[in-house]
């Protein structure tokens, strides 16, 4: 079944299912309980999960099969988010066609980056990356300022000369973007008994297009497009004696994977029309650098994981203070329960950044392979087969 | 004429710190082949250095002057520093004035020791793999640097100030027969500049005339060979990163006035200090001053308004533009050696 064998198909259907369910399975605690605030079935954090799914597979194709290390992909981003929001403004408020254009958009952006990047490797197409993005980021702030709008960001604002629709709606406000009628926004709570479970438009948009590109991502990495892409990785060098231009298949992959972030772009925008030059700057290329690594790059789950990871740590790490902490420890004797929350504080609230740096760090130094690799240690643990002595012990991710 | 001497004037200091931090990265690159995320990090726990120093002087106890009175007609709290007195007021004040010079001395040790932790306990185990494992692992150091110190001095810049001799300007113009008021230029940009020659002079004068340099140089030609002659040469290599170390931690240190410290200031000058390494040449130490000057004075060329007015926006991105055209047309960058990261 589309062409794929049995073991993709069944990580296929198991993220399939995770992400049609995942109103429900992010929302474990009824509403009015303590740990309410640890629901993530909210859409507006659900669409971030996939949406920056989306842009960690992309950036996988690239530096997971091919092993070049981007540090500029956020730039695509970027350009994605804006073309998605000129099409809003000028078109129309659907969404479709603002996605096909970030899509479009960033991907000439990336044939043209991708061009002139590729002809160096290794640290040296990190920097030209880096350059790139960082020149971008800083034009959009200061001279394109007409296209970009600048530190304010571009938004929708009621005069808007759009083509096919309104400028704004019959009640004087700005319309919101839609697919054919269906408002991105709109949102069917449903109550069983404690718990609120949303279902979101958005979100369901956003997911589908998610298990998309995960399937298109599925097909690459299988298909001999795939295998050359990790030739290049593994030895470049001999790819040229064989007589074959590695170039094509690098700038292939790096347009489409640019391609992949200028969807999760322009998706972005669809959930909520505004762009920012902030979304372009380096520490954001940085993020789904993270992610990749933290989930296991060069794996096919490993990104996906990474992005909801890190999303959902970010924002429930965010949540909790010294009274959840408090509230947490109260079993403790008085000076224990104080010390504990004071040695916890640092990591916390605002500190999230911190845990998430100390967090990377132990991934690169014990566990290279991410996520991933944690967890086929652990089952590798716990299988009743001895592990597997004769064969070389490097940890082969799971794809 | 006076404004293009102005704008060299400007590129300088500017230049000196671009300067000061690629040369620490090429020395941490060509030592130990390490490409290290997280200098900008040392930059900024140099400029934290001095912070601290002056915080440290300005610890005062308080004492209620009877004969005064506050706006609430209470009796009036005096604070004294603790340094003012023990040392006696004019002392003291001394003291806290030349806080930022003084930390020099402070923060050597300091970034030694920082430097020596990092190598130690982290960087070491990351001679034998790959270079984007390297990235990696200082990006995430760099992280958590930067996050200790937002934890403990706050997300907002803090001033610091240099000592009262060297605020207001120079006139240069007077000197060079120009109208007065042409080109002013602060006194501490001038110390600024004074001082990271100093260090770039010291730095290559260590390398060049010691025994130990001699060593070092050695070393960084080809290692095995020297490792083979009996000498410990991981030993040097790690007193290297800890110099290098202090380099960066100098430059912050003597930055603090011109910029006010804030917690990523480091990641703002590392980006720009790759790009300045790359231009250089990887590896090649005069290559990273040069490129550290010439970047510097090229951005402040840029931001004149002629020409801003004939390209817009060069200011933004010249950096970049220059790094891009080395790198695709002298892929060695502009005094690299041959076989260093050529790939």
């Amino acid at each position: 079944m589309l062409g794929l064998n049995k073991h993709d198909r069944t990580l296929l259907i198991i993220v399939a299912i995770l992400t049609m369910c995942a109103p429900f399975i992010l929302n474990p605690f009824p509403t009015d309980s303590g740990m309410a605030q640890f629901n993530a079935g909210y859409p507006d954090l659900m669409q971030r999960f996939v949406i920056f799914g989306i842009f960690a597979i992309g950036f996988n194709i690239l530096f997971g099969l091919t092993g070049y290390l981007s540090f500029g992909h956020a730039a695509f981003l970027g350009v994605g988010s804006y073309s998605a929001v000129w099409m809003f403004k000028l078109l129309s408020m659907n969404v479709i066609p603002a996605i096909l254009l970030a899509m479009i958009i960033s991907g000439l952006f990336a044939v043209l980056i991708g061009y002139v990047s590729l002809r160096r490797s290794g640290i040296y197409f990190s920097i030209l990356t880096l350059a790139f993005a960082q020149m971008s980021f800083n034009l959009a702030y200061s001279v394109l300022t007409p296209i970009t709008n600048g530190e304010t960001g571009l938004q929708l604002t009621l005069d808007d000369p759009r083509i096919l629709g309104v400028s704004a709606t019959a009640d004087g406000g700005i319309p919101v973007t839609s697919l054919f009628g269906l408002e991105m926004r709109s949102t069917y709570e449903m109550a069983v008994g404690p718990w609120a479970f949303q279902f979101n438009a958005g979100y369901y948009l956003c997911a589908l297009i998610m298990l998309a590109s995960f399937y298109l991502s599925i097909r690459i990495f299988r298909s001999p497009f795939g295998m050359m892409l990790r030739a290049v990785k593994s030895n470049q060098t001999r790819l040229n004696y064989t007589g074959l231009n590695p170039r094509p298949y690098t700038l292939a992959a790096f347009v489409i994977s640019g391609m992949y972030a200028g969807l999760a772009g322009g998706l972005m925008a669809s959930m909520d029309p505004l762009a920012g030059a902030e979304r372009m700057q380096w520490t954001a290329s940085g993020e789904v650098v993270l992610m990749s690594i933290l989930g296991g790059a060069g794996t096919l789950i490993g990104p996906v994981l990474g992005a909801g990871f890190i999303k959902y740590f970010e924002n429930i790490f965010s949540k909790i203070n010294d009274t959840v902490l408090h509230n947490w420890f109260a079993f403790l004797p008085d000076g224990l329960e104080d010390a504990v929350v004071f040695i916890i504080h640092p990591f916390i609230g605002k500190g999230w950044h911190l845990t998430l740096g100390i967090l990377f760090m132990l991934v690169v130094i014990f566990l290279p392979g991410g996520l991933v690799e944690g967890g086929q240690r652990i089952r590798r643990l716990f299988s009743k087969k001895p592990a597997d002595d004769g064969k070389p012990a490097a940890t082969k991710p799971a794809e | 004429m006076d404004a293009i001497i102005l704008q060299i004037l400007n590129g300088l200091d500017k230049g000196s710190a671009y300067a000061l931090i690629a040369l620490g990265l090429t020395l941490i690159f060509g030592t130990l082949g390490v490409v290290n995320f997280a200098h900008g990090a040392l930059f900024m726990i140099g400029a934290f250095c001095a912070v601290t120093l002056s915080k440290i002087l300005n610890i005062s106890f308080e004492t209620i002057d009877e004969t005064q009175v506050d706006f609430l007609g209470n009796p009036l709290k005096v604070k004294t520093p603790y340094v003012e007195a023990w040392f006696g007021p004019e002392t003291g004040a001394a003291l806290i004035d030349w806080s930022v010079p003084l930390a020099i001395f402070f923060s050597i040790p300091i970034m030694i020791a920082v430097g020596f932790i990092m190598e130690r306990g982290l960087i070491k185990h990351f001679y034998k793999r790959a270079h984007a494992d390297q990235i990696l692992v200082t990006f995430g150091l760099a992280i958590v640097l930067q996050e200790v110190v937002k934890y403990f001095y706050g997300a907002n810049p803090i001033p610091t100030g240099a000592p009262d001799v060297f605020k207001g300007s120079f006139d240069f113009g007077v000197l060079f027969g120009f109208d007065p008021n042409a080109i002013i230029y602060p006194y501490w940009r001038l110390v600024y500049f004074g001082f990271s020659t100093l260090i770039i002079g010291s730095v290559f004068a260590f390398l060049q005339f010691t025994t130990f340099g001699m060593v070092v140089r050695a070393g960084m030609a080809d290692r095995e060979t020297v490792g083979l002659l009996g000498i410990n040469i991981d030993k040097r290599f790690t007193i290297m990163f800890g110099i290098a170390a202090a380099v960066a931690g100098l430059a912050g240190v003597m930055y603090a006035p011109i910029n006010s410290p804030n917690y990523h200031m480091g990641m703002d000058f590392l980006v720009l200090s790759f790009v300045v390494v790359v231009v250089g040449g990887m590896g090649s130490l005069p290559g990273a001053v040069l490129a550290g000057f010439l970047l510097g004075v090229l951005e402040s060329f840029a931001s004149m308004n002629e020409i801003k007015s004939l390209i817009p926006g060069i200011d933004q991105i010249i950096i970049y533009l220059v790094a891009i055209i080395i790198l695709l047309t002298r892929p060695r960058g502009l005094m690299g050696r041959k076989g260093v990261m050529e790939e």
